[in-house]
């Protein structure tokens, strides 16, 4: 149970805001943050410990996000069942993806740039598909009811949003204490080798795109059921991918609370420029390149990666600053 | 004859105009160290990644304990106890050495826990429990052959194939290895070895197989080897036994 009790105790501590404040200006950040938390948790899974780095991962998010929501306004589904639904949607798409990718052996920014291939044709049809709604949107009918998975106060939203994050850390967590965690290190850091040692690289990749799909999914359907709209743009569009990579990636890829400090210090960055920068559209996006080239450049393992090895280097006085794999 | 668990049979690999491979057979007998030599080109390294998945062979075929592997990936073959080094070290750098090994380890041992404590004892058995916790990133090139040796170690293997382990090495830390290598193959496991370093070949080696220009044109022990005049040639040019045997010297 220890290696569980750090995440017990950060969402114990993120349970307790509520009782501070219901404001809804910072629930609805946080709620933001959460949800980013954890689409780039799925991100993290694939690039982060399996060192698959995806530019599309809009692809799962945006596939369960229209899952859920065409099942309810087309179908009458239950939402609860759409949330399923689309998780197993987002997986299926990862697999795909995966199966088609991983086989002919895509490796590195080929991977990468496929994966953003995926997603912008996802887009492209997603805008004028009419089953999507096409260019106008898909808009789920207002139905304030707990059984549709919909809320008058923004707090439900949040505990349900922590209560993802929490699954997505412990699942998260569990696989690095796992053989497959191993196996899927070992093929970020040596493919060649990993294989010789009885790894089958594929497989390990494949299930790992399928796990990380279906962890963005999960966002991908609370996002649909929090702003009850979604057009293609930000079901499949390049903001969403950039946002789940961009918080581990900050936060720090291949750790589990990575993506979870990379979204909190992301979107409080994002929500600092709209109060200086005022309306200048896209300056947010501005702050978000600098802060990348910052992150990659001067802490390769993200903000979790640097205050480790500073951790490290006080108590053993000796500098293992170098330990970056980047 | 002892029982063989390796067969090469008639395996060719072509590379354009450059036939690398040319039908080579030859067995390893179980248990003992064999050792496949041979001068620079001679197809080697090429023969070597064909035995252990890397490469598929043009024709021929491979038979592992009496069943045909070729061309299956080296995941699969490393499942049926073929283990390999690589002749460039190939560590998880940002893993410590224990992890490393435990990756080898993790192949018959589904826990976390049982694995890393067998990569513990792997690592003890080849003279690197002082830096089990260390990053592989950290250790000296010695200490990396070591590694690539513990790893393969750790998927209890029955046939080690060993890709110029000992290159790189000063003489010093070779003296080190050699002991090493020896202890694995007391314990039972088949070693065929690639290698450079007559000296190490001479000392191991049971028994001996000289490529050249793509063939095997000399087999046997070390010392029926080492006196073959096809093999004196392969080494030092056409003609060149004969003039070693006559013992003219021009100089």
């Amino acid at each position: 149970m220890k290696t569980f009790l750090p995440i017990v105790l950060v969402v114990a501590l993120l349970a307790a805001v509520p009782l501070f404040t219901t404001s809804n200006v910072v629930l609805n950040f946080l709620v933001t943050a959460l949800l980013i938390a954890l689409a780039g948790q799925g991100w993290n899974l694939l690039g982060g410990y399996g060192g698959q780095y995806s530019f599309g991962h809009a692809a799962f998010f945006g596939t369960a996000a229209y899952a859920t929501a065409i099942l309810q306004v087309r179908y009458g589904v239950n939402a609860w069942l759409g949330l399923f639904a689309g998780i197993a949607a987002g997986a299926v798409v990862g697999a795909v993806i995966g199966a088609l990718t991983f086989r002919s052996g895509l490796r590195g920014s080929y991977f990468s740039l496929v994966t953003l291939a995926f997603a912008e044709v996802l887009r492209i049809i997603a805008s004028v598909a009419p089953i999507t709604g096409a260019g106008v949107g898909t808009l789920i009918p207002l139905d304030l009811h707990a059984r549709a998975f919909q809320f008058q106060s923004r707090v439900p939203f949040y505990f349900i949003a922590l209560a993802l994050v929490a699954l997505s850390l412990i699942v998260v967590r569990a696989i690095e204490n796992s053989r497959f965690g191993a196996y899927l290190v070992a093929v970020r850091e040596n493919e060649d080798a990993a294989s010789a040692l009885g790894v089958d690289a594929f497989s390990v990749k494949l299930c790992a795109i399928t796990i990380s799909a279906a962890i963005t999914a999960a966002a991908g359907c609370f996002y649909a059921q929090y702003f009850l709209f979604i057009d293609a743009e930000i079901a499949y569009g390049p903001r969403i991918s950039i946002d789940a990579l961009l918080a581990p990636i900050v936060g720090g890829a291949g750790t589990v609370f990575g993506p979870l400090l990379g979204a909190l210090v992301v979107k409080t960055l994002g929500e600092a420029t709209k109060l200086i920068g005022a309306d200048a559209p896209g300056l947010d996006l501005v702050i978000y390149g600098f802060l990348l080239v910052g992150v990659v450049g001067l802490a390769p393992r993200g903000i979790a990666g640097l205050v480790t090895a500073i951790f490290r280097s006080r108590v053993s006085g000796g500098s293992t600053l170098e330990r970056s794999h980047g | 004859m002892a029982d063989t668990l390796l067969n090469v049979e008639n395996v060719s690999k072509r590379f354009g105009g450059l036939l690398a491979v040319n039908k080579v057979s030859f067995n390893v007998a179980a248990r003992g160290i064999t050792a496949l030599i041979g001068p620079n080109g001679a197809g080697k390294t090429t023969l070597f990644s064909i035995i252990a998945g890397s490469q598929a062979p043009d024709s021929g075929r491979i038979l592992y304990d009496g069943s045909a592997v070729t061309g299956e990936p080296p995941h699969r073959l490393a499942r049926r106890g073929i283990a390999r080094t690589f002749q460039i070290v190939q560590p998880f750098v940002g893993l410590t050495v224990r992890e490393n090994i435990a990756i080898g380890a993790h192949l018959s041992r589904r826990g976390r826990g049982e694995a890393l404590a067998v990569a513990g004892e792997v690592a003890r058995s080849v003279g690197l429990g002082a830096q089990l916790e260390a990053t592989a990133a950290t250790l000296t090139v010695a200490g990396r052959k070591r590694l690539e040796l513990a790893r393969a170690l750790a998927i209890s293997p029955r046939l080690l194939l060993l890709d110029e382990v000992l290159a790189g090495l000063n003489p010093s830390e070779i003296r080190d290895m050699i002991p090493v290598i020896r202890g694995i193959a007391d314990k039972g496991i088949t070693v065929l070895m690639t290698e450079h370093v007559m000296q190490a070949v001479m000392s191991l080696a049971g028994h001996v197989f000289v490529l050249a220009e793509g063939r095997v044109i000399a087999q046997g022990t070390p010392q029926q080897v080492a006196g073959d005049q096809r093999v004196v040639e392969a080494y030092l040019g056409h003609g060149a036994a004969k003039r070693m045997t006559t013992g003219v010297g021009h100089g």
